[in-house]
């Protein structure tokens, strides 16, 4: 998946964004590895991936901040790869905000209009309308020292969107905040993005910040791209095993052969036996085939003991992770290792106390399977 | 209880005789000022004003007094705007010698003034530079210098460096990022720092007594000369005038460009 990706049907046509074998290299160091992808017009696209994975330094070469060392970098239509930042028309939400603190909320939000030297009228409308829609009436003669985080983030925000950029760039912006408040500014974000329909080009390390906001995610490693998908598939079917262990819990069963007896298919494990598909998988199957299985903590349930069925197997439990709404088991099973479960509410912490034998019963029906070497 | 009530009157007896230790020299001079009498008596037997009145009105300190502005705002300014652009320098780039460079515009910390002063007095004969201003304003411009560099490097470095990127980002080219963003943030640092500059030249007096002639002669360097010849209290009111005067710069000064936080004092 590190060539180009389709542009997102749902939305206009037309492509936003080109990134075309973008690379950068830091001594001898891989910054980013030959990246390509396409943004369409309006689509919210989040760079997703773990400190170091060159997510920021792909959004600092966007914004001209970063040099790459090959590759090109298109933005409707026009090649900016060699373009200096100031004049580039791409709009930036800084995760420190930077807003400038000599200057007032007015100016802040007005200084990129003065830049374009638009009459002194205009300004003001321009600066009013984006006040109007970050809801910030009233703190336009505030020092930004005097606002709180989330205000400072609608200052930001606003800043870069009353340019009218072709791009708007959301460098980790909700990092900074509170719990509460995060979850508020993704709602804001939301809207924002909903009202505007500016390309928005969002970077995180939160993956549940990823899943709710965009169109589509960009998981990154070590400078490559392993990913490019809509939420729901990138979580229901990750390309390979650093995609599914990055979004969302999962558990890794060890490397088994796929068999497909009388219509049934099903995973020998050594040493543990076969486990059950309860339909010939879509993707991933092969009789014959070397595989490993990743399966989601809700899609293994604990059974009664001495339930029998084919998919049940039995291990001690080695802790429980209370989380209030649900409870995340880990229990040991021989040939298999760590095993999660997720149940709803904390009776299981009772019911099954450390140390205690647990059986669980492996709902197969929502597997990955990836291939074993890979 | 008992014995942290006498840990604490012991503690706070130690800060109070600590602070008069450091103050009673100023106050003892300061008190012998208003003393009526032709003498410098301590306690003063009296109170009275006529030395003030003289002080002022003395021909040799009024012409050091103004000698001493013109070699402070020369010396000051030259110091100002050598320091910055060292600050800048040093700020900005990486370079092979950068430590040595920064070393170097310590050292006047660590170099006493009379070597400073003996040395620019040689320096000047090797030259033939006549003791005068050119001498007293080269010698005060080295002796700020730190100040001046040091005021305007804290500045830089509280510069969050993703400004000039937001700036350039909304489309502010490298010079409007300078004028727009930067210096604005770095003139409270550049006025902080001339101003600690001007209040060590006004007062300076070991590397002056080398460097001022008997006409360019600076106020320490004049009253030093008149309190060898007459042991009256005039020099303590003008010692009390010269601290009033720089007291009130520098209250004037943290009120209006917060000389506390762009000296790094103050980190709030």
């Amino acid at each position: 998946m590190t060539e180009t990706a389709i542009i997102h049907p749902s939305k206009e046509t037309g492509s936003a964004v080109d990134i075309v074998r973008v690379r950068k290299d830091f001594g001898s160091a891989v910054g980013v590895a030959d990246v390509s992808l396409t943004i369409g017009k309006g689509e919210f696209v989040t760079l997703l991936g773990p400190s170091g994975c060159g997510k920021s330094t792909l959004l600092g070469m966007i914004a001209g901040f970063v040099t790459p060392t090959a590759g090109k970098i298109v933005v409707d239509g026009t090649d900016i790869t060699d373009l200096e930042p100031y004049r580039r028309d791409i709009g930036m939400v800084f995760q420190s905000y930077a807003l400038f603190p000599h200057m007032n909320v007015h100016d802040n939000i007005a200084f990129g209009l003065k830049m374009r030297r638009l009459p002194a009228a205009e300004v003001e409308k321009e600066v009013a309308r984006a006040i109007a829609m970050m809801k910030l009436e009233g703190f336009e003669a505030r020092r930004v020292r005097q606002l709180s985080g989330g205000q400072q983030q609608r200052v930001a925000l606003a800043r870069a969107i009353v340019i009218r950029p072709k791009v708007l760039l959301l460098d980790e912006p909700l990092s900074a905040l509170d719990k509460n408040l995060r979850a508020q500014m993704q709602v804001e974000l939301s809207e924002l993005h909903r009202k505007t329909g500016l390309t928005t080009i969002f970077v995180t390390h939160d993956q549940g910040e990823a899943l709710s906001l965009s169109d589509r995610i960009v998981v990154m490693n070590k400078g490559a791209v392993q990913q490019v998908a809509a939420p729901i598939e990138l979580y229901r079917q990750p390309a390979n095993g650093f995609v599914a262990s990055f979004i969302g819990e999962i558990n890794a069963l060890p490397p088994g052969r796929c068999e497909l007896k009388d219509g049934t298919a099903s995973l020998v494990l050594p040493g543990v036996g076969p486990l059950v598909f309860p339909a010939v998988p879509a993707s991933g199957f092969a009789p014959g085939r070397q595989v490993r299985a990743f399966l989601r903590p809700e899609h293994v349930r604990p059974v009664s003991a001495g339930a029998a069925g084919p998919n049940v197997v039995t291990g001690k439990v080695e802790a429980h992770i209370y989380q209030g709404s649900h409870t995340i088991t880990r229990v040991v099973v021989e040939g298999i290792g760590l095993v999660e479960t997720r149940v709803t509410g904390a009776d299981i912490v009772a019911s099954a106390p450390v140390g205690a034998p647990l059986a669980l019963a492996f709902d197969l029906s929502e597997a990955v399977l990836l291939d074993a070497a890979a | 209880m008992r014995s942290q009530k006498i840990g604490s009157i012991a503690f706070w007896s130690l800060v109070v005789a600590l602070l008069t230790y450091m103050t009673l020299p100023t106050i003892v001079v300061l008190m012998t000022s208003v003393n009526p009498t032709e003498i410098l008596a301590f306690p003063p037997q009296g109170v009275s004003f006529d030395w003030y009145v003289k002080a002022v009105t003395y021909p040799d300190f009024q012409i050091a007094f103004k000698n001493g502005l013109i070699v402070t705002a020369c010396a000051s300014t030259l110091a100002l705007i050598v320091g910055s652009a060292f600050a800048w320098l040093i700020h900005h780039y990486e370079f092979r010698g950068r430590g040595l460079l920064e070393g170097v515009l310590w050292s006047p910390l660590i170099i006493p003034h009379f070597t400073l002063g003996f040395g620019f007095l040689l320096l000047g004969g090797a030259f033939g530079v006549q003791q005068g201003y050119v001498m007293i304003v080269l010698a005060h411009m080295v002796l700020v210098m730190p100040f001046v560099t040091r005021a305007v490097h804290v500045s830089l470095a509280n510069i969050d460096p993703a400004l000039a990127r937001a700036a350039a980002n909304l489309g502010a080219s490298p010079f409007q990022v300078l004028t727009r963003v930067t210096l604005p943030l770095v003139v409270p640092g550049m006025a902080g720092g001339w101003l600690i500059a001007a209040v060590l030249s006004l007062t300076e007096f070991t590397a002056s007594l080398y460097v001022t002639g008997s006409r360019t002669q600076t106020l320490p360097v004049a009253m030093y000369n008149y309190i060898r010849e007459y042991a009256d209290p005039t020099v303590s009111a003008i010692s009390a005038l010269l601290i009033i005067a720089t007291t009130l710069i520098m209250l004037v000064a943290d009120r209006t460009i917060g000389l506390r936080r762009v000296l790094a004092i103050d980190t709030h």
